[in-house]
């Protein structure tokens, strides 16, 4: 299933939305479910969708984030896209 | 966002549920007594396979990400695998719940061949003396049957799904290593007074004495699965995993063997029918239904206001309440401080639904003479 998860997530390099994983629109965000681990996540700002959504689309995370995110929200987005790691969610 | 406005924000409703249940027939091969659903006989306008499928689809373009396959004994059905693999065929998971009395080696072999799929096998008991006395004579070696052609399938992890009864809840352990043996993983709900259940709730349902030592056993124990059915005991002191409120309409529903749409599968009733997926499909009846907007709006704590659990615990269970005869506005049947059997015991009169549709057979037929 998710080799991913055991390597370290790190923002040099590129990540992205495993290809298990479906998103569901929500007013609150997005619900996001792994079909290989069956995790659901909750996904709590529209912002955060935004990013999950594009992370793919850069050549790593911090690029993405330079782009997507402010400076004041760094880091409370890294924590959010660790988590999602560690989950699964994300796929290298 | 913290978690009590997430929290908020569900009990608003969902753009699609969370948990659906699908029924897919009200026919079984069993007859077990506390049947939430009072199956036994098949209903004739059940969907058919083509209806089914279109069901599917539109689940599938809704996104819900799976659906808890059930019924009656869904493996009944003779379309059941054509329709479990046009689900999976688009990424809707299936999770199904069976007595394991059709999985043989052949069946447990073409269900270890599909993705997206999981096993509920459901017993009552760690013996068969205590699970049959609820299931029917036979039902727990069947059931055991099937738990073994999975394993020699290479299934992999199934689900060990156990409804908590008085007699059920001091086996706790004994579920816990027959679990461990399988390398499965086990599910415990909640008895509810639902569908058949009525009838066996005031003998069978869980002591408070027994309540209480449930959630000590649950909280130690979080890679248990409970499907959020034991949040009234979560008044007790830290929340037990899961959301701990009550879903129905919100993030949970069923739809039930002829389509028909209701907020949770504990309330076949008219009072909580939604509407019916022939009409202009199941979308329609979920963002729109009259029902599930009022189950929407905010709730008053009613008789639970003055409770520091509040919070917690939410006031219980709907179908709890609702199926003893109590009020939505007073606390749960169950109550973890007694409130609910306070309350129940100073109704003058209480009048106890009965669920609606009753596919029970007239004549219960046990499990061995019929195989
Ligand atoms: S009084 Fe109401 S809120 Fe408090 S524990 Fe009992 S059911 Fe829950
Ligand atoms: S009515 Fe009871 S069983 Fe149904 S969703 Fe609410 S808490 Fe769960």
């Amino acid at each position: 299933m998710s080799t991913t998860s055991i390597d370290v997530f790190d923002e040099s390099s590129h990540w992205e939305l495993s290809p298990q994983v479906s998103l569901r629109d929500e007013a609150f965000g997005a619900l996001a479910y792994h079909h290989g681990n069956r995790r659901l996540v909750f996904l709590k700002s529209r912002d955060l969708v935004e990013l999950v959504r594009r992370l793919g689309d850069f050549d790593n995370v911090s690029a993405a984030l330079d782009e997507l995110v402010s400076s004041e929200q760094r880091a409370r987005y890294v924590a959010a896209l660790a988590s999602l790691h560690r989950s699964g969610l994300l796929s290298a | 966002m913290p978690e009590s406005s997430l929290r908020d924000r569900f009990e608003r409703g969902l753009a699609a549920p969370i948990c659906l249940t699908w029924e897919l027939t009200y026919a079984c091969n069993l007859a077990c007594t506390h049947c939430l659903s009072s199956s036994g006989r098949r209903d004739p306008r059940e969907l058919t396979t083509s209806e089914a499928k279109k069901l599917i689809d539109e689940i599938a373009a809704m996104q819900i990400f799976y659906v808890n396959i059930g019924g009656g004994e869904p493996m009944v059905r003779r379309d059941f695998f054509e329709l479990v693999e046009h689900a999976v065929a688009q990424r809707v998971g299936v999770k199904f719940s069976t007595n394991g009395t059709r999985i043989d080696r052949a069946a447990a072999e073409r269900l270890a061949r599909i993705d997206y799929l999981d096993i509920q096998v459901s017993i009552d008991g760690a013996d068969a003396a205590t699970n049959d006395r609820i299931r029917g004579r036979g039902s727990y070696a069947a059931a055991r049957r099937a738990m073994d052609n999975l394993r020699l399938a290479n299934f992999g992890q199934f689900k060990i799904s156990v409804v908590m009864t008085r007699d059920s809840v001091e086996q706790l352990d004994d579920f816990e290593a027959l679990a461990r043996d399988y390398g499965a993983e086990l599910r415990l709900t909640r008895l509810r007074p639902s569908g058949r259940g009525a009838d066996v709730w005031n003998d069978l349902h869980p002591t408070l004495d027994q309540g209480r030592a449930l959630y000590r056993w649950l909280l130690a124990r979080p890679n248990v699965l409970t499907g959020d059915s034991f949040f009234h005991l979560s008044a007790l002191g830290n929340p037990l995993e899961g959301l701990n409120l009550c879903g129905a309409g919100r993030v949970v529903c069923l739809i039930d063997p002829v389509g028909d749409v209701y907020a949770c599968p504990f309330v076949i009733h008219d009072e909580f029918l939604a509407g019916n997926v022939r009409e202009n499909g199941f979308a329609a009846v979920w963002s729109d239904g009259e029902l599930f907007r009022s189950l929407r709006e905010p709730t008053s704590p009613g008789a639970c206001a003055s409770c520091g659990s509040y919070d917690a615990c939410r006031g219980g269970c709907m179908a709890a309440k609702f199926f003893t005869g109590l009020e939505m506005t007073d606390p749960d049947p169950e109550c973890v401080f007694g409130h609910g059997e306070r309350a129940l015991a100073t109704k003058q009169v209480a009048i106890r639904p009965h669920s609606t549709p009753d596919h029970s057979r007239r004549v219960s037929v046990s499990l061995t003479s019929r195989s």
